[in-house]
């Protein structure tokens, strides 16, 4: 099956590394990928602050640059969800929101696209640690995916997953909510800091970077041991002793945010 | 003004008195997550709970959508059942209506059971202005009175921020009380309190958490059994309702009492669901002699048509209030609003306007908590982005900082050139702020984010670096 990926900004610039473990994954389960080199971002940051004839024009040019694309698979429930805004967005421009629903249609988020597009339950990752899983707001309740990542987790040999408390709670992060709310995000990202420290995992694993820049900044920020990886990484994850297949890419181990 | 809570300070000052302070916090979250857990149950125990969502979100839709009908439909059978109906465009006329009641009977004293409209016209100090005494009957609302009026911080729970010793404090203070803080010894004295009040009273006022339009009736729901009081020993009831608060038959009465119950409370029904259809008649044995209802406007009828018409869905539950994690940390009055919490900042803005709220629609991670706690539905963090649209594209009442860095983006991001630009010349950009791979002290906006959070360092060698290569070297597998 043809991929079309769709990198997210944050993707893009700060963790390369979640991408390259995503190609890795879609093509060991039999995807043709390919990177649209026009795309951009998909306009969240303009759309939840109320600039919506600014987002428009995003929007109207990365429905452009994903046309041709059969299926567009991203590292975020987040931005997937954006993408599958586009229909209301441009609502009063009918040719548009025809094109809009078209590329809706055809948007996954990756855990998503891998355990109900292509029914793939085990990755074959390994990876001996101790974990916890947050589910991000907009993969659950936007893009109403509350199983997949969970059902992939499962199966990862060696991953002790637990359970984190209160894990329906947003993590604070919000987009510009982060920035123009700092006292209430710290308080929001603190609780969720504590959570994750009561289960004892040594890596906290999520499917949107966003939350996880939240999350991994403050812990760093409050000297907190814990490791953060996006669940890409955790999915092709190898332990060469193990008896695990190899890296696709051989000049690179496995990586982390 | 009469909604106000705190209005001499700004948001972020309200919000900084929230954030510290630890008592309200910590009862507020453990409340929380006592109710929530209550109304998931609940929707257990009745199962289909979305089959039930959609359908109640049917019957508000269609009433709204028949409002004038509706509306009609209750004035004529209040009157045919020998009541008075009166309808208010603003919250003086309801007020003005309410103390020409009270003065043709000359009352002294009236016995009030809970009611968010009329906090919302500030009816209590209306009628004390002319010499009336105003008794408040709901445990919560008395309290708060006890308290020189210390305004509600949850549309249900009105003294959540309270814990026990706090209440037991403000009763000893000021109402003698010299017993434990055991919720059962402060429920009894307030009751024992409350008992002759009820007996002096003239007149009693409730609110409405429904008006059957079929039969002209008012349903109102507690736990306290202090409405049926209210609505039996005086000789005059006055019911106040929001002009949204109906419905069309006892059989959709049946499905919103349901859906009230389960999701403020996680309780089947209250301990008390009181009908009352007019003044008393020739063989009843208790009731008022004359009925009043009074149904408020106040800006509402301007949400009708408009993008936000599902906001009057809301039957005032609290559901969203239960689950919101900004509401659990700062508390009600941060809202500085009678109506806290995701529902809060939709209608304040709405009932009184922008400017003194422009912050409220902000106060949301947009993380949909609300939305999907919603029993009827309404799509509150969408409403969020709505009035955040009107904020910045109509009313311009954002930063020019903010709405020049919307433009910029919105144009990087639809110029596949610029954006990259952007994003390749970004690293260097920020390498004088760089230490191991983290950004400890950002500049501009990006300072709210290194305030609390390390921020990570862009990479030089981007994705889209590594994919361009890799298929150059056509290590594709």
């Amino acid at each position: 099956m043809k991929v079309s990926l769709f990198i997210t900004c944050l993707g893009d610039m700060f963790y390369p590394g979640v991408g390259k473990d995503m190609v890795e994954l879609l093509e060991r389960h039999g995807c043709e990928v390919d990177f649209p080199e026009e795309q951009t971002c998909c306009g969240q940051p303009a759309f939840n602050s109320g600039y919506h004839s600014d987002t428009k024009k995003v929007a109207k040019h990365m429905i452009k640059t994903f046309e041709e694309a059969e299926a567009v698979v991203t590292p975020s429930g987040s931005c997937a969800g954006m993408l599958k805004e586009y229909p209301g967005l441009l609502e009063e421009e009918p040719k548009w929101r025809k094109r809009a629903e078209e590329l809706a249609g055809k948007t996954y988020e990756l855990t998503q696209f891998l355990y109900r597009e292509l029914g793939v339950t085990d990755t074959g990752a390994v990876l001996h640690a101790r974990a916890t899983y947050h589910s991000s707001c907009h993969m659950m309740r936007l893009l109403g995916e509350k199983e997949a990542p969970y059902k992939l987790l499962e199966n990862v040999t060696g991953l002790d997953l637990r359970d984190l408390p209160n894990r329906q709670d947003c993590c604070g992060f919000g987009g510009t909510f982060s920035v123009k709310m700092t006292p209430i995000s710290e308080q929001m990202v603190d609780e969720k800091v504590d959570h994750v420290e009561e289960t004892e995992a040594e890596i906290l694993i999520g499917a949107d970077s966003g939350c996880l820049m939240n999350i991994g900044g403050r812990m760093n920020r409050r000297n907190k041991k814990v490791k953060v990886m996006h669940i890409a990484q955790v999915l092709n994850h190898r332990e060469i002793q193990e008896g695990g297949e190899d890296y696709a890419d051989e000049n690179r181990a496995g990586t982390n945010i | 003004m009469p909604m106000k809570i705190a209005p001499e300070q700004t948001f972020n000052e309200r919000v900084q008195t929230g954030l510290d302070d630890s008592y309200m916090r910590e009862t507020v979250r453990s409340a929380q997550e006592r109710l929530y857990t209550n109304k998931s149950k609940a929707e257990n125990d009745l199962g289909h709970w979305e089959e039930w969502r959609t359908l109640s979100e049917q019957i508000r839709s269609h009433t709204l959508e028949n409002l004038d009908y509706y509306l009609e439909q209750l004035s004529d059978n209040v009157v045919k059942n020998g009541g008075h109906i009166y309808f208010a465009q603003t919250p003086e006329e309801a007020n003005q209506y309410v103390k020409k009641v009270a003065a043709e009977k000359e009352a002294k004293k009236i016995i009030k059971s809970k009611s968010m409209v009329t906090e919302e016209t500030s009816m209590n100090e209306a009628l004390e202005e002319i010499g009336i005494e105003v008794v408040e009957s709901d445990l919560g609302e008395y309290i708060l009175q006890v308290d020189d009026h210390d305004p509600p911080s949850h549309i249900v729970a009105p003294a959540l921020h309270k814990n026990k010793e706090q209440i037991r404090d403000t009763f000893e203070r000021l109402k003698g009380y010299d017993k434990s803080s055991k919720p059962e010894e402060l429920t009894q004295f307030a009751r024992e309190q409350l008992r002759e009040e009820f007996l002096e009273a003239d007149i009693g006022i409730t609110g409405c958490n429904f008006a059957v339009a079929e039969s002209g009736s008012v349903a109102l729901v507690t736990n306290e059994g202090n409405a049926r009081l209210a609505t039996t020993i005086p000789k005059t009831q006055i019911s106040v309702m929001g002009m949204e608060r109906i419905v069309p038959t006892w059989e959709e009465l049946d499905i919103m009492v349901s859906m009230l119950c389960r999701s403020a409370v996680g309780q089947k029904l209250t301990s008390y669901v009181t009908g009352l259809t007019g003044p008393r008649g020739e063989d009843d044995l208790d009731g008022p002699e004359e009925f009043h209802l009074v149904v408020l406007d106040n800006g509402r009828s301007n949400i009708l048509g408009t993008a936000f018409q599902s906001a009057l869905h809301c039957i005032r539950c609290a559901a969203c209030i239960n689950v919101c994690p900004v509401y659990r940390h700062v508390g009600g009055h941060s809202y500085g609003s009678i109506y806290p919490g995701p529902i809060g900042a939709v209608l304040t803005p709405l009932l009184e306007g922008y400017e003194d709220h422009k912050d409220l629609p902000y106060a949301s991670s947009l993380c949909a908590a609300c939305t999907d706690a919603c029993p009827v539905k309404i799509p509150l963090h969408e409403h969020l982005i709505e009035h955040r649209k009107i904020i910045a594209e109509e009313e311009k009442k954002t930063s020019l900082g903010e709405a020049y860095a919307m433009k910029g983006f919105g144009l990087a991001a639809s110029s596949p050139g610029l954006f990259q630009m952007a994003t390749k010349t970004a690293p260097y950009m920020l390498s004088p702020l760089t230490k191991e791979g983290a950004i400890e002290k950002g500049p501009g906006m990006m300072s709210g984010w290194t305030e609390i959070r390390s921020f990570p360092a862009p990479e030089k060698e981007r994705f889209r670096d590594w994919f361009k290569n890799r298929s150059k070297k056509g290590s594709s597998s």
